[in-house]
């Protein structure tokens, strides 16, 4: 391990450790942060009861399905801005302001739209995780070396071999950074539309902990939906890393 | 030319979305979309209303007060670690987790720290905006010449005069770039924060509107929002590539 990884993993433990010692001593009151190791414990015991199952279904599934959606479409959608300039400069202020916009307001016009269920839920988080596909799709099209494409040209490659074999992998880097983030938002969108208006899903059970003082509970979602996160981002990362040493980079 | 057609065409995406929202309106009736016309022309109405003007004004100061955060503190810890190695190296990976998680799920956490009302809202959009401004910093700093870092040694100039009179100007054009993010990300946060946590501001009246289910508000609201962050975020945008233009020249091609 290097020096820099050695402090890094320093300060998290002495960071988390912190506020074990801050919280056991009451120097944070339970009712504002529970300590690490309750919320551990708070999130064995809410993964044991029986009524979690269904909720994770629920948000994993919508989440799952908004993140294929977002991920493929946003592909689609950035391959043909990029080959198309006038759309893609008609389209360029938007894409730059789209994550200012209040998204979340729009969420009742879908739930009249699709009727309440999984579905506006989906449609909410695939519409918010998209836009960070097109534009880093685009980023990574953008940076293919135009050799490469000389090449292809070369090899009198088709245009579906020549996405497969070379600007799909030649943009690998930004394409697996918009997947990163594809993953976040898609939890942002479903989990926040679950904490304004839902029935079930993870989201809204931290928003029902929040409304009954069950800080136990609430900390061990949390825990749960970050560490989800977290792992995946891990997990990419950790691929995104071996792809650059297999090119020498 | 290039100027006029660089207005044409957005132009016609706004008019294209405006045809869409009417072809909305048409399919899914007045329940759940109404018409562009009168939602603009109520948006009008509201913005006159004396009742209107304190929600407008709250959410302005949390907004400037997150966005000051955001930008003063973004810039300062970023110098700070691009312009130290190693701390920069210890840092990075750990700002890059807290960038990709769903700080949507912290709002419980923020509200509880902060208890409901102003802070809680600056809080939420500084915590959006920050990180953003700090990577994009850092990034910058680092790859500022080396001539310019040895030449503020030979001039004996003290770490912060350093970081003043030379990492920041020099590395400009990249903070700009985050400050456009940080931008965005605060407005979203300072949002986001509103609809959960006040009493008071644009998100507050979002979210008494979707309650009533008063679609007509619920819609002129989020065109107020879009329309100031489309707007700020085209001016932002100018800049930026004003700023880059010198760049531009070293780099050469690409874009």
């Amino acid at each position: 391990m290097t020096r820099a990884g050695c402090i890094r993993g320093a300060i998290l433990i002495g960071a988390v450790g912190s506020l074990e010692v801050a919280c056991r001593t009451g120097a944070i009151p339970s009712t504002v942060v529970i300590a690490p190791s309750a919320m551990v414990v708070a999130l064995v015991e809410t993964l044991r009861s029986d009524d979690i199952g269904v909720h994770l279904k629920r948000t994993l599934a919508a989440v799952g399905i908004a993140m294929g959606l977002s991920v493929a479409g946003g592909f689609a959608i950035g391959f043909v801005l990029h080959r198309l300039p006038f759309l893609r400069r008609a389209f360029n202020p938007f894409l730059a302001a789209y994550y200012a916009i209040p998204h979340f307001a729009f969420y009742p016009l879908l739930i009249v739209i699709f009727g309440l269920g999984p579905l506006p839920l989906i449609v909410l988080a695939t519409l918010f995780a998209m836009v960070a596909m097109i534009v880093a799709t685009i980023a990574g099209l953008d940076r293919v070396p135009r050799v490469l494409l000389k090449t292809a040209r070369v090899h009198r490659l088709s245009l579906l071999q020549e996405v497969c074999r070379i600007r799909l992998p030649a943009a690998a880097p930004h394409l697996l950074s918009g997947i990163k983030l594809a993953v976040a938002y898609s939890f942002i969108g479903v989990i926040a539309g679950e904490f304004i208006l839902s029935t079930s899903g993870i989201g809204h059970e931290i928003a029902y902990a929040y409304d009954n003082f069950d800080n136990a509970r609430m900390y061990g979602l949390i825990l749960l939906v970050l560490g989800t996160v977290t792992i995946f981002n891990m997990a990419v990362y950790a691929y995104e890393r071996r792809l650059l040493r297999r090119r020498g980079a | 030319m290039i100027a006029l057609r660089a207005v044409r065409d957005p132009v016609l995406v706004v008019v294209a979305l405006i045809a869409l929202w009417q072809v909305l309106h048409q399919i899914a009736g007045d329940a759940a979309v109404t018409a562009p016309a009168p939602t603009l022309a109520y948006l009008w109405e509201m913005i006159g209303q004396a009742r209107f003007v304190p929600h407008l004004r709250e959410t302005a100061v949390a907004f400037a007060q997150a966005l000051a955060i955001a930008c003063a503190g973004g810039v300062l810890i970023g110098v700070v670690l691009g312009g130290h190695r190693l701390s920069g190296e210890v840092a990075e990976p750990i700002l890059v987790g807290l960038y990709s998680i769903p700080k949507i799920t912290l709002y419980p956490v923020i509200l509880l720290l902060f208890g409901l009302g102003m802070s809680a809202k600056v809080a939420f959009g500084a915590l959006h905006g920050i990180i953003p401004v700090v990577l994009f910093t850092m990034n910058a700093v680092r790859n500022v010449n080396r001539t310019y870092l040895r030449t503020g040694r030979a001039m004996r100039l003290t770490p912060a005069q350093t970081g003043w009179h030379i990492l920041v100007p020099a590395a400009l054009p990249e903070i700009f770039s985050g400050l456009r993010i940080g931008f965005s990300l605060t407005l979203l946060g300072t949002m986001l924060g509103e609809l959960f946590a006040s009493q008071r501001g644009l998100g507050f009246l979002l979210m008494t509107a979707i309650d009533l289910n008063d679609v007509k508000t619920i819609l002129a609201i989020a065109v107020l929002i879009s329309i100031f962050a489309v707007v700020c975020n085209a001016l932002l945008l100018a800049i930026d590539k004003h700023l880059h233009r010198g760049s531009a020249i070293e780099r050469s091609g690409g874009r």
